[in-house]
């Protein structure tokens, strides 16, 4: 029967496997419905493990949204690890849902969010496990409609075989649209089938659903064109944008797990968007224009949102959260109403400047003083312009020392490698910029005992970005600049020994590029590894780069292209690219122009304070800036603890 | 300039009443190891508005403090936790508002202040526990259960932190039987059998878990469940924890606070 629990089957596993308490739900804010109240069922997925993928604010805010109507269901499913695979597929125990572990082949909907390419071979597992045919066009009117969102969706090509469809943008009101649309559907006996509702969810136009497009290559490799092959079926699909994030002010209720999970903590999002315009930065090109909560939504949310869940940390989120205008109000006010209890606050994203000390110190009120980090990605001043990161080396060296005098001893700054145009002696900048930093405030503070950690990660280009067009730079020459720069930051054993150097070696980065910019024929790629036993690809102990490799060699020639020609090749302007007929509201033109000020060092300032510089956004998408200030202030609040919460009939 | 480390203004405000609780995990979390029951209690506290006290220091933590606890995957119907509070409380009053904030299967039972001097762990000598036995005959485990305890010692091996050790499951056992499988709960598929041990082990050190009984029995009497059903997905619950005595009865921690004239000690 549909919608029953396996738990029976799961449980008798369970005592054998690791960490079982991730399989079982029962995490508080979790929903549960009996099966046949609602018209429509989602399964919502964040395909990696559970730990990773219950804090995602994109799947819980979806799950409550979905919730909150009484005619949807909508319940979750994570990765299992390989342990748990080989057990269920020697007991014959289908892919389940944690709320009431019931298989997630039995739902309306099945929908994944990629926040990285390294999950989809995870999705495949998924699909596997739930006994959903891995292609989509094997599939029937009694499997699922298969739909990707989150980032990754922007292009969804190399896993275009897979999924039935792809929505580019936010969630909350996509889902709402698309459930009306099968609802209605399916209350009218779901006339024509899987195809029907497919046609009818594409002729919304912001719903992708590759199979009703047709791509056409040239001798050479590239895309000639990519055109639909129905009638009424969009030539672009456009992304999402909700606006008035004030009238969207989820997640109300958190959910809390059981087991212990990457972040402990209440995050709410006090802004989306960014329009900072880092060059390498597709969440803050893709996620335009910027649109800010209230500061008296955000202190409700952070309220509410603690009562509920029982967290001690709140984390204020979003790409840069010091930007948001009435950033100091609302820290200043939240320290207020907060002070004397045990809950700490944190503002993860923050950039560099002299002005984030002073938040970080309203937020360290109540004495817990979490550490400080700045990431001003490049290491000279030319890489910075390349990138549009418009920080200077007085800036940096500033609100180090600050930091360092106000009596943080631990600074951690992020840099990138493999950047486009980016030289040995870019990345050996690094060194001389982290000495002057402890020398700076060594001297400031009088002490020795301060520290900075020098973390770097690979640059990866992505879509809809100005370094779409961008080639990858070789993981053996990152690799070398790496070995240099830890060489170069020990030269001086003094400073050296006061500077922690963390990094990643640069093969994962060149296939989470292949997976970035792929096109429809990487998919092939991404079975072989799949079939292969590729798991948990964002994980470097389970990661194989030479699996990606093999397979890329066994598969790839057919098309006539390889895995450096997704890489390290360089694009040029004419060339169609695989998301060209996906809207992310980019001007492609104005991209290009960005593409080129990259390379001649030229900056761009950002359009909340200086004139609109035409990247198409808002007109395309028919949005604008959202941003305050409002004036209003937040009142103190009497201390939370009001007396023992005995709820009412107990 | 050399600042001094950030020490917190004033002290933690200090404990005035101490409440001892007694609590089941059940169901499906009975997965829930200690440390993630650890976790959701603190945040449950938080949630019910308890007036938690809490340790001095610069990282200051609640005040909780847990008797020996099931292990991850065993059921219990008796767990118990110490709570130090900083206001006093209506324990009955707390016993809801904490079972309000936890999942259910996370289930609060009863809460009873501290009267009496004694550590909760002084008075937990022994558990009672019910294990039932998918793919076991009733035979088969009465069987088992007459070898065992024809033995002065049963050595079984059980990896630890410490590595792989060998000890003797047999002295720490001080009652244990088959229990005719009429009383099987329902849930339990009537095709397949299933015996219950009805299993009374004293806490000693190293600690006699109700599996390290099972291996016992396996490696007195080759007790082995029918395929597909393995020990390992036995389902052990723990009915009862306290002081065992001569007449092998448990009496539960809580039963010396519970009337406190009737104790006459203070």
């Amino acid at each position: 029967m549909r919608g029953e629990s396996v738990f029976p089957q799961l449980e008798q596993l369970l005592p054998l496997i690791s960490k079982p308490i991730q399989y079982v739900g029962g995490e508080l804010g979790a929903v549960v419905k009996p099966w046949e109240s609602a018209t429509v069922r989602w399964v919502l997925s964040y395909p990696d493990a559970y730990e990773v993928g219950l804090p995602n604010q994109g799947v819980q805010i979806l799950y409550e949204v979905l919730n909150e109507r009484e005619d949807v269901l909508a319940e979750r499913t994570y990765a299992v690890w390989p342990d748990l695979e080989k057990l269920m597929r020697e007991h014959d125990v289908p892919q389940f849902t944690v709320d009431s572990h019931r298989a997630v082949g039995d739902f309306d909907l099945f929908g994944l969010s990629f926040s990285t390419e390294l999950g989809y071979t995870n999705m495949l597992t998924e699909l596997s496990l739930a006994k959903i045919p891995l292609l989509a066009a094997d599939r029937d009117e009694s499997h699922p409609i298969v739909v990707a969102g989150g980032h990754a969706a922007f292009n969804p090509e190399p896993i275009a075989d897979f999924i039935d469809a792809a929505v580019l943008g936010d969630g909350e009101e996509a889902v709402l649209e698309i459930t009306d649309i099968v609802a209605a559907w399916k209350r009218e006996g779901s006339p024509g089938g899987r195809d029907e509702i497919l046609l009818r969810l594409a002729k919304t136009e912001s719903v992708y659903v590759p199979r009703f497009y047709d791509v056409d290559y040239l001798a050479d490799g590239r895309i000639q064109r990519v055109v639909p092959n129905r009638p009424g079926v969009p030539f672009r699909v456009h992304k999402r944008t909700t606006m008035d994030l004030d009238a969207w002010p989820y997640p109300k209720k958190p959910l809390v797990p059981l087991a212990e999970t990457v972040h402990e903590r209440f995050a709410v999002e006090i802004f989306r968007g960014c329009t900072r315009g880092c060059r390498f930065c597709q969440a803050g090109m893709i996620t335009r224009p910027v649109r800010e909560r209230s500061i008296t939504t955000v202190a409700q949310m952070v309220h509410e949102g603690l009562e509920f869940s029982g967290f001690t940390e709140v984390g204020l989120l979003s790409l840069s959260s010091a930007d948001h205008s009435e950033i100091g109000d609302i820290c200043s006010g939240l320290a207020d109403q907060y002070q004397g209890t045990n809950v700490s606050l944190s503002l993860p994203s923050t950039r560099v400047d002299a002005f984030n000390i002073d938040l970080a110190q309203e937020l360290s009120r109540n004495g817990r003083r979490t550490g400080l980090t700045f990431a001003p990605e490049g290491g000279s001043e030319r890489i910075r312009k390349v990138i549009n990161k418009m920080v200077t080396e007085e800036d940096l060296i500033r609100t180090v020392t600050t930091a360092y005098s106000n009596g943080w001893r631990q600074v951690k700054l992020y840099f990138m490698c493999g950047l486009p145009t980016e030289t040995d002696e870019d990345v050996l900048q690094i060194a001389r910029l982290a000495h002057n930093v402890i020398k700076s405030g060594r001297q400031a503070t009088g002490s020795k005992d301060i520290r900075c950690t020098v973390s770097i990660g690979g640059f990866v280009p992505k879509p809809h970005t100005p370094f779409q067009w961008a080639a990858m730079e070789r993981p053996e020459v990152i690799d070398g600049r790496l070995k240099a720069l830890k060489n170069e930051i020990n030269s001086d054993r003094s400073l050296g020994r006061a500077i922690g150097f963390r990094y990643h070696d640069g093969e994962p980065s060149l296939i989470e590029g292949l997976l970035a910019r792929g096109d429809r024929r990487v998919g092939a790629v991404i079975r072989k590894v799949w079939e292969e036993g590729g798991r948990f690809d964002g994980w470097s102990e389970h990661f194989s780069y030479r699996r990606w490799v093999d397979a890329c060699a066994e598969v790839l020639p057919g098309f006539g292209v390889d895995l450096d020609w997704f890489t390290t090749r360089e694009r040029e302007q004419s060339e169609v690219l695989p998301w060209d007929h996906l809207d992310s509201g980019l001007d492609k033109d104005w991209l290009w122009q960005d593409w080129q000020d990259a390379l001649t060092e030229y900056e761009q300032d950002d359009c909340r304070w200086t004139p609109c510089f035409d990247c198409g956004v808002c007109p395309s998408m028919d949005t604008q800036i959202q941003i305050g200030p409002t004036g209003r202030k937040l009142l103190p609040i009497t201390p939370v603890n009001t007396g023992l919460r005995v709820p009412a009939g107990a | 300039m050399g600042r001094t480390k950030n020490q917190p203004e004033g002290g933690q405000a200090p404990v005035v009443q101490r409440v001892r609780v007694r609590y089941a995990k059940r169901g499906p979390l009975r997965f829930t190891s200690h440390r993630d029951f650890a976790r959701a209690v603190e945040r449950a506290i938080h949630r019910a508005g308890v007036p938690i006290a809490f340790s001095q220091g610069f990282t200051p933590h609640p005040k909780i403090s847990f008797a020996s606890a099931a292990p991850t995957g065993v059921a219990s119907e008796a767990e118990y936790l110490e709570l130090g509070l900083r206001e006093r409380v209506e324990p009955e009053a707390l016993c809801k508002a904490l079972d309000a904030a936890l999942s259910p299967g996370l289930d609060v039972l009863e809460a009873v202040e501290v009267h009496t001097a004694g550590s909760l762990a002084d008075r937990i000598t022994a558990s009672r526990w019910r294990i039932e036995l998918p793919g076991v005959s009733d035979d088969q485990l009465s069987t088992a259960v007459a070898a065992f305890v024809a033995q002065s010692e049963v050595l079984v091996e059980r990896l630890t932190k410490q590595g792989r050790r060998t000890f003797d499951t047999r002295d720490a056992v001080a009652a244990i039987e088959a229990v005719p499988s009429q009383t099987s709960p329902p849930g339990v598929v009537a095709t397949a059998p299933c015996a219950i041990l009805d299993l009374v082990v004293r806490q000693v050190t190293p600690s006699v878990r109700p599996d390290d009984v099972l291996s016992g029995l396996r490696v007195v009497a080759d007790l082995e469940p029918s395929a597909p059903h393995s020990l390992r997905s036995a389902r052990a619950t723990r009915l009862a924890q306290g002081t065992l005595t001569p007449q092998g009865e448990i009496v539960d921690p809580l039963e010396a606070d519970r009337d406190p004239v009737a104790i006459g000690e203070r």
